[in-house]
């Protein structure tokens, strides 16, 4: 390289070269002293499984978000930004009991969640009806009329139907066991064959 | 909405070029430190950042603050120990990078800062002047007297 002129930096900035390695360590050490600060407003990590990568978000309070692959994952996590606060990190281990409880969820070793939850995404009647939806036992379904009855609003069953289908918590606030009076699975956030599946997998 | 990026992309995005900063200003061993307060700095006030503000710039100001503070730590800490320990200059012990960061950790701070704030941040000289103080032309002449020790010293290299 000859330009004495305007020496290019590219020596300087190889003799300063960092890894990959050594960037994860320091943002592993960033996650954690930002937690301890309470600056981590919203935490996020992704797991694999068998209705595809999710991707799980919790704020101090709680789970907060659970998303599909098919939300698109930065596009979620930039709505967060917005809704919530732009204070996000990668923190994965302030999510490792949602992830634990997960894993057991679809290797059929678990039947109800245990895990505090962040409802703050949903408001009003929608959040009356997600808070029912707990009740509807493992391997059991409910209708969506039934659904809004539970939440002290008989009438309002497409209410309860757009409560399910905008439901910030898929999976763990099982809206997944809500089908249709025909018996039809009806509309879900991560698409209709993962809805299925989970019904399948409860029903094994 | 506000269309500010979550932080992780900011780290994502900006995070190698900090850490070549601090390690330019400040030595690998305490370059480190400075990039964790750095992060953990911008991380507390990026809620107030205006959306349109330079985000690079706004880093390095941040970086070169706590480069300043990690420096006075060190500064009273009980045993002196060399600026770069690992980084003392001999005949290539360990290649030439070893030798080209002994050459910038021999350089005047301002001319350190100056090299690293233009050349590996990427900041034009009006932007320089205002992190480090002085006259934009000032910044320039620190910037490239630096490189032209660096070439002195590193007469091999690519300079």
């Amino acid at each position: 390289m000859n330009a004495p002129a305007h020496p290019q930096p590219s020596a300087v900035r190889g003799a300063l070269a960092v890894t990959g390695t050594e960037l994860r360590a320091l943002h592993e050490r960033l996650a954690a002293r930002a937690d301890a600060a309470g600056l981590l407003d919203v935490a996020y990590r992704t797991v694999d499984t068998p209705v595809g990568p999710l991707l799980l978000a919790a704020t101090p309070a709680g789970l907060v978000r659970v998303a599909f692959a098919s939300e698109d994952h930065d596009t979620v996590l930039a709505t967060l930004a917005a809704q919530l606060s732009p204070r996000i990190l990668n923190a994965p281990q302030r999510l490792d009991d949602v992830a634990r409880e997960l894993d057991e969820y679809f290797s059929g070793a678990r039947h109800r969640f245990d895990l505090p939850l962040d409802f703050q995404l949903a408001t009003g009647f929608r959040r009356a009806v997600l808070r029912q939806l707990p009740s509807i036992g493992y391997g059991q379904t409910a209708s969506y009329a039934a659904v809004a009855a539970a939440a002290g609003r008989p009438r309002a069953v497409r209410a309860a139907g757009t409560a399910c289908a905008t439901n910030p918590l898929p999976v763990v606030v099982p809206c997944h066991r809500v089908i249709r009076a025909d018996g039809s699975p009806g509309r879900y956030r991560g698409g209709l064959a993962a809805k299925q599946l989970l019904l399948n997998l409860e029903a094994a | 909405m506000t269309g500010k990026p979550p932080f992780e992309a900011v780290v994502a995005q900006h995070g190698p070029m900090v850490l070549r900063v601090c390690r330019a200003v400040l030595g690998r061993a305490d370059a480190d430190d400075a990039w964790s307060e750095t992060f953990l700095a911008a991380l507390r006030a990026y809620p107030e950042l205006p959306a349109d503000a330079n985000v690079e710039a706004w880093l390095v100001t941040i970086a070169h603050r706590k480069a300043i503070d990690v420096t006075r730590a060190a500064a009273r800490r009980a045993v002196p120990v060399p600026d770069l320990p690992e980084d003392t200059p001999r005949a290539h012990p360990g290649g030439p990078d070893l030798d080209l960061r002994a050459a910038l950790a021999a350089l005047p701070r301002k001319q350190r800062e100056a090299v690293a704030y233009h050349y590996l941040a990427g900041l034009p000289y009006r932007e320089v002047a205002a992190i480090t103080g002085g006259s934009a032309d000032a910044a320039r002449k620190a910037a490239s007297d630096g490189i032209a020790r660096l070439r002195l010293s590193y007469p091999d290299g690519e300079f």
